[in-house]
């Protein structure tokens, strides 16, 4: 499940690193939500998956097998909740800028807009 | 109780902002007053740190490694009572009038919240709750930043927002690999364990992550483009504040989580943390002499003089980085001072092309003077604080096996007198190129630049006292067992 799991974080800062190197605002933001989306996954994966446990147990007498982490998912969820919002931020101002400028090229904009 | 305070009264004095009727000179009044507070608290604090050692605060009585605690060293104090001088001076030359827009979409309770994000960064003890703080940070200063509609500013907020947002995932992936591997995230405690956990790929990894994610807040020489891209277009009291806080947010937590989790001066990141400061140093300072505008000389000296921050951590001596310390403060104090000058002469002249200004000698010489105060200190003139800073770094570079540093140092004070110089030469002394209407300076906009010039002044006559203050902050940080034994107890 590890190996999955990196796998697919590997494929998704690969997509989001190569979105963002692109002239084009929409291909940006996506890059970036492709990118916190990676580091998310990455967290889940670094701190161990385990399978069909509880992560929150009464019994004081547990061993570390016996039950899941919930600091990851914890982690995961505060950076969904951030990540969400930023990024709705960045399509709003992605879209005045394209609105202001009429283009999402970003050379474009530069060139005007300096 | 303390601790919690700076973070506590900019949040409370945010949500008052917004629940108050919309009256400018009710909102700025509350505004100012909330930002004094701040200071009070901060400077309380600071005492109580000077006396009675490391102040820890667990939040919700947690026991430490779980919970999310709050630790003020005097690093931090002195930081955070920064946030409060510059909270109140910025706060306080809203007084002389903001754009009527802005203030209408919250632009006083977006500094608030952005100074408690500042607040939180300095003082928390938990890695993953650095970068919710950071986060705090961004997302005011991204509003702030594209309040206006302008096509320039809105294309430098975007570039700031995009580069932002990949430190931060490079901050969120190694913090995801640390978690992995050390399995906490308190400071204290993975400044404990993480010796005997680390492994040397892991540690080469994580430490170019976070010195990518830090660098690039803190505008370190390869990362650091969108600065100057950004940082002339906001009103001149939203750059002083971005100028005098965020990068200093970056610097503060790369020497913090440095010095917790990368203990070893051998360590092959130092290297290049030196190296890349020396650069950040000089190709800042070509940049400043290239440009015409004296916002964007003023960005790149502010890019320039990072490198003088981050040298001090690299070099890994008590005195370079006590000295680096010094410089980060005195740093903060001129660099606002000088953007709020900068907006006085956007009041005055509505430029800041430093070709089309002059003759300001002639027509205030009280602002001339004025001025010249944060001008020569960032140049390293003595006296003056910036020259008792940079004389501490250049000692502690030939102290060490890394003397070509002190001659880097030195060079780079010289291009900054002469690019200082020049913008005292452009904006005072040339005659005016246009026969302008001289209006009355604003008074109200000078006052918190002749408090800032006042501060400025003070610590240069203090010098001795804050060097051997900000001396114990770099042994603190250096030596992390006493922050530790504070935050965890005896364990």
């Amino acid at each position: 499940m590890e190996l999955v799991l990196a796998i697919v974080a590997g494929a998704l800062y690969a997509c989001g690193l190569y979105l963002m190197l692109r002239r084009r605002l929409a291909q940006l933001i996506i890059g970036l939500s492709l990118l916190a989306n990676g580091s998310n996954i990455l967290i889940f994966a670094a701190a161990g998956v385990t399978r069909g446990q509880p992560p929150i147990v009464e019994d004081a007498a547990v061993t570390a097998a016996s039950f899941a982490d919930p600091v990851p998912q914890s982690l995961i969820l505060t950076s969904i909740v951030i990540g969400f919002g930023v990024l709705a931020f960045a399509l709003v101002l992605a879209h005045r800028v394209h609105a202001s400028a009429g283009s999402d090229d970003i050379d474009a904009i530069r060139l005007d807009g300096d | 109780m303390l601790l919690v305070l700076p973070i506590i009264v900019p949040l409370a004095t945010a949500i008052a902002l917004q629940l108050l009727p919309h009256r400018p000179r009710l909102l700025r009044g509350v505004a100012f007053a909330g930002a004094l507070v701040i200071l009070g608290v901060a400077v309380a604090l600071f005492a109580r740190v000077q006396t009675e050692g490391i102040q820890v605060t667990r939040i919700g009585s947690w026991p430490a490694p779980f919970g999310i605690t709050l630790v003020a060293d005097l690093f931090s104090a002195l930081l955070v009572m920064m946030v409060g001088i510059i909270g109140a001076a910025v706060t306080g030359s809203s007084f002389a009038g903001v754009d009527p827009r802005r203030e209408a979409l919250g632009y006083h309770a977006l500094i608030h919240v952005l100074l408690m994000g500042v607040s939180g960064a300095f003082l928390t003890g938990d890695i993953f709750n650095l970068y919710v703080w950071f986060e705090v940070t961004l997302i005011s200063s991204f509003v702030l930043m594209s309040l206006h509609r302008t096509r320039a500013q809105l294309h430098a907020a975007f570039i700031y927002v995009a580069l932002n947002l990949l430190a931060s995932a490079f901050l969120l992936t190694a913090i995801g690999l640390l978690y992995g591997q050390a399995g906490t995230l308190n400071l204290a405690d993975l400044a404990r364990t993480w010796p005997e956990r680390r492994t040397p790929a892991l540690d080469a990894a994580l430490s170019m992550l976070f010195l990518t994610a830090f660098g690039i807040k803190a505008g370190l020489f390869p990362l650091f483009f969108w600065l100057p891209a950004s940082y002339h277009t906001p009103p001149a009291a939203v750059g002083a504040l971005f100028a005098g806080l965020l990068t200093k947010v970056g610097v503060y937590a790369m020497i913090r989580v440095f010095t917790m989790l990368f203990p070893d001066p051998a360590n092959s990141v130092y290297s290049v943390l030196l190296v890349l400061s020396a650069i950040t140093m000089i190709v800042g300072l070509i940049g400043a002499l290239a440009q015409r505008d004296m916002r964007r000389v003023l960005s790149f000296n502010l890019v320039g003089h990072i490198g003088f921050t981050t040298v001090g951590l690299a070099l890994w001596t008590p005195a370079a980085l006590g000295a680096s310390i010094l410089y980060v403060l005195h740093h903060m104090l001129v660099i606002t001072t000088l953007f709020l000058i900068s907006g006085l002469f956007l009041r005055q002249r509505r430029t800041t092309d430093l070709a089309s200004l002059g003759g300001l000698y002639r027509s205030h010489p009280a602002i001339a003077v004025l001025a010249m105060v944060p001008i020569f200190s960032l140049a390293g003139v003595p006296p003056l604080s910036g020259f008792i800073a940079k004389l501490g770094i250049v000692t502690a570079a030939l102290e060490g096996p890394h003397y070509w540093v002190a001659a880097v140092a030195l060079a780079v004070g010289l291009l900054t007198l002469v690019s200082m110089a020049r913008v005292w030469d452009e904006a005072f002394w040339k005659p005016s190129p246009t026969k302008s209407v001289t209006t009355a300076p604003a008074p109200l906009m000078v006052v918190p630049i002749a408090a800032l010039v006042c501060l400025t002044i003070a610590l240069s006559v203090a010098a001795g006292p804050v060097f051997e203050i900000s001396r114990r902050a770099a042994d603190q940080l250096l030596h992390a067992d006493e922050y530790v034994r504070a935050v965890l107890g005896g364990r």
